[in-house]
């Protein structure tokens, strides 16, 4: 570990590439399933993906509308001029011995989004977003003479996202990795499943005491929140401790090894690559017209931030907005129940849902949320506040609701967890009560709080569980006169 | 003519039960092996042209219609995938290579009823102007057995004047159909860029490659134009077609403006061959045609810009043949990098070779603004040219080559000469618009072809008006 002192006289400066899969059903340049996960190798290959001779690119139409929404999404508009480039390399898994890109004209160009970064805001902007298509996969068995290519993966669409050097710490990279990830789910531009590799992010990381941004490293392919964390954690110390030795950063493209928590240099980028970059002449530019930006926009769903306006408006604690803003689903539903029930339930209805989340946006399948319908969270939400069902009765009408679905109130009632809120018919329990508890009672007149605990506990069990608990509360200091 | 009556006599003769398609395919591959000296033929598709012949006769049998094109044989040039044929663009690099798809161009062919007999030899990866560069042997001109019958598609046009078939399908990139028509003495036609699917077709230079037909006649060209033209779904470069189609070619002159480019007569172009032109536009302008000259005052940049735009895209194109997954693979490699080293080292021919060098350096960094750039940027001013002139002429004429066919070696150890045997040709794949050869006369027996080009997507207007100059030459 660096000397935290020697560390504060540094300023890190990070960039982040992402890679996005696009959701569309087929692949970005031909008809065939974009949906390799489960499929055997080199099953979703077709002529175009194979690279055969004479075989041409068409570009997907959905593609093009999903980076339409992904622009709107980033906090900027599509380019009405783009085009494609043919980018040069030769390897077993790039078929056609280039990859097809956007080079100097990409559908995206400047943009910037707002990240949070522990409760604080932060403005990070975006350089450009260009559309691409992946490689296929290489595997190098370990002791094997030989490697295998599997091209299902050939030819997915990919949006590249590249972001400007606006970060200057983990929990900033972490933030911004975090907040692609929502937008790109809450425009539904992507899947977004981090286990499956979606979204991919490349971290580049600098340290300098001056000025002048120090050499870079680029640290690729990282598939979760926590490795742009650590990766960028790990480098600081890493470049901070070869200047400190007096030694020099190399430029270079690091992997990242999940087991040991560390990066490890992959090669040298001192010598450019000359990817020979030339305008790709089997695909037509893309030249939007503003009817077509037009209808895209209209039709954008909410994104984070407006949901984020929405619940601060209602004084959602900030927490529980991050809570459910982690699962679109739910901050649909919040939403909906405030429009359709007012603030009261949707704050309510937040705080459950965010109990209930348990989504991990690395696992292979995200956990669905509630699949209860509104008109019964809202109908609980007024038990509640209708005094005739306790928090903790609520939640348990909830598992009911979630588990088997259902009516609301029949469930609690079924369950025997109706409050009685009659004043009456508890004032008469609390007289009883307090009558065999005389001791007690004495002892709440003479200061000792912690007994009235006591007394309304004795109520709720002579009520079997029913009185409302705080009415009984009341009605206790009123007996008592106090 | 010959032996073949025209397309359209063909196919109605068929289907009306007159003739078997078998009988006129085992013609077409009778003739192509009495010629075969003359080398136009890479392979005969027999089985399954004589299979499909079958299959087109039964349906004639059985009441059904068997297609605008019933049992006409053709023969494509080996850069066509046929399905099931092995298709070699006739490069050592694709030997042995099984098309496991076809070309839409052969797909809506054979949905007409014609059938492919045969593919026909080429300059590999149609880089050349006289089949020479053909990794396998070198196709002689119908008319003179010494001298090449032009390139690249070489073998289309000398098939078509050996009368093997009535049409063959070439590929014209920098002139590779025009030329050897015109060496050959064949209609050769290029239509505007993207009007025939280029799906199936080994890729040359993406930009300028264009698919059509040669054959004996304008109308011949017109009706398989008609039958290939319109957009495709795997080609995104490929547009609708014209409502009106294309095979109504009813001869319209009278009243056309015609623009004979100053730069198209200029030297470099024998002078028997600017009299025969001459003579051609006297008869045009004799028939009711108005005769203007023009200029072009950028065509002369024409051939640079085309070597340098066609060998970066040739460049980008043949990084595919890498001998890792299809065609000639060099087994003894023991790394990957001597694989690819050696499967293209030893796959590809000497001018493929050219053109990867070529097209490499004018693409790498610090040499692409110089080059590649430039030369989009003149690209353009060449469009805008020839926009200008076409608003002021309804069709342009010229030459299509600056001399005749000449002597097989002749050009072989000098490629610069060599590439100027496109400088007239070049200049309409650059801008896209259509132009066809049609005969025009001969010098010393070897024939000479009159180019005429129209605006972009004029296509139909272009073969009509074609349809009646080839009416006053004959």
């Amino acid at each position: 570990m660096i000397n935290p002192d020697v560390k504060a006289q540094y300023t890190t400066t990070i960039g982040i590439e992402c890679h996005v899969q696009l959701k569309t059903n087929t692949k970005l340049f031909s008809a065939v399933s974009n949906d390799a996960r489960e499929a055997p190798a080199n099953t979703l290959v077709s002529h175009i993906d194979f690279g055969l001779p004479g075989a041409l690119p068409v570009l997907n139409q959905e593609a093009l509308h999903l980076a339409v929404k992904a622009a709107f999404a980033l906090g900027t508009e599509p380019e009405r001029f783009s085009k494609f480039d043919r980018k040069h390399y030769f390897y077993p898994d790039l078929p056609k011995g280039y990859q097809i890109s956007q080079f100097d004209e990409p559908i995206i160009g400047k943009g910037s989004i707002t990240v949070q970064v522990d409760g604080q805001s932060k403005v990070v902007g975006i350089t450009r977003a260009h559309m691409e298509e992946d490689a296929g996969k290489s595997t190098h068995p370990a002791g094997a003479d030989y490697s295998m290519v599997d091209l299902n993966r050939a030819g997915t669409p990919l949006l590249e996202i590249v972001s400007e050097p606006d970060m200057h710490s983990s929990a900033e990279a972490k933030a911004y990795a975090y907040e692609l990830y929502l937008r790109m789910r809450y425009a539904d531009v992507s899947e977004a499943n981090l286990y499956y590799g979606n979204m991919r992010f490349d971290v580049n990381v600098s340290v300098s005491k001056t000025e002048e941004l120090g050499t870079r490293s680029e640290t690729k392919n990282l598939n979760s929140f926590k490795s742009v964390e650590k990766a960028v954690d790990y480098e600081v110390e890493r470049q901070i401790a070869l200047l400190e030795k007096g030694e020099k950063v190399v430029q270079e493209t690091r992997g990242w090894n999940d087991d040991k928590q560390s990066t490890f240099s992959q090669r040298s980028k001192e010598n450019a690559d000359d990817y020979r970059y030339m305008p790709d002449p089997d695909i037509p530019p893309i030249v939007l017209d503003e009817a077509y930006i037009a209808d895209i926009k209209a039709a954008m769903p909410l994104l984070p931030d407006d949901y984020r306006a929405k619940f601060a408006a209602i004084d959602i604690d900030n927490k529980v907005v991050a809570d459910i803003l982690a699962v679109p689903e739910s901050a649909q539903l919040v939403s909906r129940v405030l429009d359709a029930a007012g603030p009261e339930h949707a704050r309510r209805i937040a705080f459950w849902l965010m109990l209930n989340s348990v989504t991990d946006p690395e696992a292979p399948t995200a956990t669905s949320q509630t699949q209860v319908p509104d008109e019964q969270l809202i109908k609980l939400s007024q038990l509640v506040s209708g005094n005739k069902l306790s928090s903790t009765a609520a939640k348990e009408v909830l598992a009911e609701l979630q588990a088997k679905g259902g009516d609301a109130e029949a469930i609690a009632a079924d369950q025997n967890l109706l409050q009685e809120s009659d004043e009456a018919a508890i004032a008469a329990i609390v007289a009883q009560v307090l009558q065999t508890n005389d001791k007690a009672a004495e002892d709440i007149k003479n200061g000792e709080m912690k007994a009235i605990g006591f007394i309304v506990g004795q109520v709720m069990k002579q009520s079997q569980g029913k009185a409302n608990p705080a009415l009984a509360q009341q009605l206790i200091k009123k007996q008592l006169g106090i | 003519m010959g032996q073949w009556q025209p397309i359209a006599t063909i196919a109605a003769d068929v289907q009306a039960g007159r003739v078997t398609a078998r009988s006129i395919v085992e013609q077409s591959l009778k003739t192509i092996a009495k010629r075969s000296d003359y080398n136009a033929v890479i392979a005969t598709l027999e089985e399954r042209a004589l299979s499909r012949a079958d299959t087109i006769d039964a349906l004639v049998g059985s009441g059904a219609s068997a297609g605008r094109l019933a049992g006409v044989p053709f023969i494509a040039k080996d850069n066509f995938l046929v399905f099931g044929a092995e298709t070699t663009a006739a490069s050592n690099i694709l030997k042995g290579f099984a098309a496991p798809y076809q070309a839409t161009a052969i797909e809506r062919l054979e949905a007409e009823g014609a059938i492919c007999v045969a593919k026909a030899n080429l300059d590999a990866f149609a880089h050349g102007s006289s089949t020479e560069n053909s990794d396998f042997m070198t196709t002689k001109n119908p008319r003179d057995m010494t001298r090449v019958p032009g390139g690249s598609s070489g073998g289309s046009a000398a098939a078509v004047v050996l009368e093997m078939a009535p049409f063959a399908l070439g590929t014209d990139t920098g002139g590779s159909i025009r030329l050897p028509a015109s060496y050959c003495g064949a209609v050769g036609y290029k239509p505007t860029y993207g009007l025939v699917s280029r799906s199936g077709v080994v890729a040359m230079a993406s930009s300028t490659d264009v698919i059509g037909p040669l054959a004996a006649s304008v109308a011949d060209c017109a009706l398989v134009i008609d039958v290939m033209a319109g957009r495709d779904s795997l080609d995104g470069t490929s547009i609708e077609n014209d409502p009106l189609g294309y095979a109504d070619v009813t001869p319209a002159l009278t009243g056309k403006k015609v623009g004979v480019i100053k730069e198209y007569m200029a030297e470099g172009v024998t002078a028997p061959i600017l009299g025969i032109i001459n003579q051609a536009i006297n008869a045009m302008a004799d028939a009711g045609a108005e005769i203007i000259e023009l200029s072009l005052p950028s065509l002369p940049t024409a051939l640079a810009v085309y070597y340098i735009l066609c060998p970066a895209e040739v460049s980008s194109n043949l990084g595919r043949y890498d001998g890792q997954r299809f065609g000639y693979s060099f087994q003894e490699a023991d790394t990957l990098e001597t694989s690819y080293k050696q499967s293209r080292s030893r796959g590809f021919g000497k001018e493929a070779k050219r053109r990867i060098m070529i097209g490499t350096y004018v693409l790498s960094s610090g040499y692409y603004d110089a080059y590649y750039k430039k030369a989009q940027t003149v690209r353009t001013k060449l469009i805008n040219e020839f926009n200008a002139a076409l608003q002021e002429a309804d069709f342009l004429v010229g030459p299509t080559a600056p001399d005749v066919a000449f002597k097989i070696g002749e050009n072989i150890d000098d490629p610069l000469k060599m590439y100027l045997t496109d400088i007239l040709t070049v200049a309409a794949n650059l801008v896209g618009v259509p132009s066809i050869s049609i005969p025009a006369g001969a010098v010393d027996g070897l024939p000479v072809g009159l180019q005429i080009m129209a605006a972009q997507r004029a296509d139909r207007e272009l073969l009509s008006f074609a349809n009646g100059v080839e009416e006053l030459l004959a």
